[in-house]
């Protein structure tokens, strides 16, 4: 398997996958390859199957039908080389935990159960805060931070685990631009780094501007390729049915309201379509 | 007031109870304080009532309670997520399902029993001052184990309860974890019955870190705190039934949330006021 002079591996690969929640199916016929050192939106409106996704690659859910590989293996045979970051909705933010504890929880599944954290672990928890600017806020108890300071905290976790595949979940959702160019550029440097990103998000212009690449889904894989590619009106009119606006050109509004239940939700606009 | 303190000293039944109560202070506190985190008191509940038909049935044959109480514990507690998985039911339904049936089952089987069954009462309310030495033994060995067992696993523990998913994905098995932790809080249940008694063995598990919650927000200091608060309520709470001649089980339990409410209301700075404005109002700092 080699292109060139470089080798081609593949950190994820799906093939004709199947998968559900109970009686549910949720994701339909899905395949996949995702080179190592790729930078991977995957987009698709409320309930479309994203998490899904994730949780597939992550181990978290077997597949119905169909084959899931992580880095050769069964999900979950190389789990201590995998950082998964759940949406932030899913966190207990009273928790009694502080920052650095929380980083320092990416080291623990590489100790073991006998062994404690170690010197070496705090250097990694102190760098992986060092990067994503948090050094400051260590002993801030989480809930005590902004939601984008959080995601950072996070990241931070999968940064100290050292982890080769990086499954986040919403990682740029509700958070300052700042905040969101920042984790970006962090993303960006991880994939340059030869780590393979993978990450969900609402957020088409962030999708179209930040990410090598986009898989679009909607109960299966509606597109994927380059940003350009896939953020195609025709193709975005194919993941996101009829809750989409076109304007002129190419340039769309996805109509994704995050509140399905609930009446005179307020809806989102996302502007997407080629990035600029 | 010397006299006071080191007069029931003098008798072996209190000193053997007092040792029994800071044991089950201890290892309820460690266990409680995850209880609490991942909010399973009224699993704790549940189990303790399940405990019962194994108490009267161990009665009935003659047997060792704690081994009566141990099985009918655990394979309750192993049974109720199992049931939750296979049934597609909520857990708290699940749980209300067998609890009520297992408690029933114990006075079903204890209404059977004629004559004297002034032991079996004690188990309800708790009466530590009838446990034999045998049964300290046995109860210091348990609670000794199940503090190894945390000390082992205390940060796998950590990691899968505050964040299940990102723990399980990296590699930690948190569904072991939770059918282990599971067994624990049914041994330390167990334990604890003699001392409580099966209706108030809840509070000695989720009063001291809930009390203990309201003063901090570390986990290190959480559980520290809750053994302090813990072990300090029973200690005062067995010489207070001492001293005024009253149940031992209750008098423990109303100490612990003496020092809940004390907690609550004179510890605002990282009590209660304090976490709400953590949870619901985002400080942004500079």
């Amino acid at each position: 398997m080699t292109d060139g002079d470089r080798p081609v591996v593949s950190d994820v690969v799906l093939r004709e996958v199947d998968a559900g929640y109970g009686e549910t199916l949720a994701l339909e016929n899905v395949t996949l390859d995702v080179p190592r050192g790729s930078l991977v939106a995957v987009v698709g409106p409320n309930g479309a199957g994203k998490s899904t996704l994730l949780k597939l690659i992550a181990g978290l859910l077997k597949p119905w039908r169909g084959e899931v590989l992580v880095m050769g293996g069964k999900p979950g045979e190389h789990a201590r080389r995998v950082a998964y970051v759940p949406q932030a909705e899913m966190v207990d933010w009273a928790f009694p935990v502080t920052v650095s504890q929380v980083v320092m929880m990416g080291r623990y599944p590489l100790l073991g159960p006998w062994r404690r954290p170690g010197s070496q672990d705090a250097a990694e928890t102190d760098q992986a805060l060092e990067r994503v600017g948090m050094q400051e806020l260590r002993n801030r108890q989480i809930g005590a931070l902004s939601g984008g300071q959080r995601r950072r905290v996070f990241l931070a976790r999968a940064m100290a685990s050292q982890a080769q595949l990086f499954l986040l979940d919403e990682p740029v959702t509700a958070i300052d631009p700042a905040t969101q160019d920042d984790i970006m550029d962090l993303l960006a440097d991880e994939a340059a780094a030869g780590r393979t990103v993978i990450a969900t998000t609402h957020d088409l212009a962030c999708a179209a501007e930040c990410f090598q690449r986009v898989v679009a889904v909607n109960r299966t894989i509606v597109a994927d390729g380059p940003s350009s590619i896939a953020l195609d009106a025709n193709v975005l009119a194919r993941a996101y049915g009829g809750h989409l606006l076109r304007l002129e050109g190419d340039r769309v509004l996805v109509d994704d309201a995050h509140h399905h239940d609930e009446r005179d939700a307020e809806r989102h606009f996302h502007e997407g379509g080629h990035g600029s | 007031m010397i006299d006071l303190i080191l007069g029931p000293l003098g008798y072996d039944i209190f000193v053997r109870s007092l040792l029994a109560v800071v044991m089950v202070g201890v290892a309820c506190a460690v266990i409680g304080t995850y209880v609490v985190l991942k909010g399973l008191a009224f699993i704790g509940d549940a189990i303790s009532h399940a405990a019962f038909p194994g108490v009267v049935i161990a009665y009935l044959l003659g047997g060792s309670y704690l081994i009566g109480a141990g099985i009918a514990a655990v394979s309750t507690a192993l049974a109720t997520r199992y049931i939750t998985r296979r049934g597609h039911l909520r857990s708290d339904t699940s749980i209300g399902v067998l609890f009520a049936g297992m408690f029933a089952l114990g006075i079903f089987l204890f209404s059977t029993i004629r004559g004297y069954v002034g032991d079996l009462f004690g188990f309800l309310v708790g009466n530590v001052l009838a446990i034999s030495p045998t049964d300290l033994v046995a109860l210091v060995i348990l609670a000794s184990g199940t503090l190894v067992v945390v000390a082992i696993l205390w940060k796998e523990l950590l990691y899968a309860t505050f964040d299940p998913l990102g723990a399980a994905a990296s590699g930690l098995k948190v569904e072991l974890l939770e059918y282990l932790f599971l067994g624990l809080v049914a041994l330390t249940i167990v334990i604890s019955l003699q001392a409580v008694g099966i209706i108030l063995v809840v509070a000695m598990l989720v009063t001291p870190p809930a009390a203990a919650q309201m003063l901090t927000v570390r986990f290190g200091r959480l559980i520290g705190l809750a053994v302090a608060i813990s072990v300090a309520s029973s200690v005062i709470g067995l010489y207070l039934s001492f001293w005024l001649d009253v149940a031992s089980g209750a008098t423990i339990v109303l100490t612990q949330t003496a020092a809940f409410l004390v907690a609550l209301f004179l510890g605002p700075r990282r009590g209660m006021l304090a976490r709400r404005a953590d949870t619901h109002h985002v400080q942004v700092p500079e």
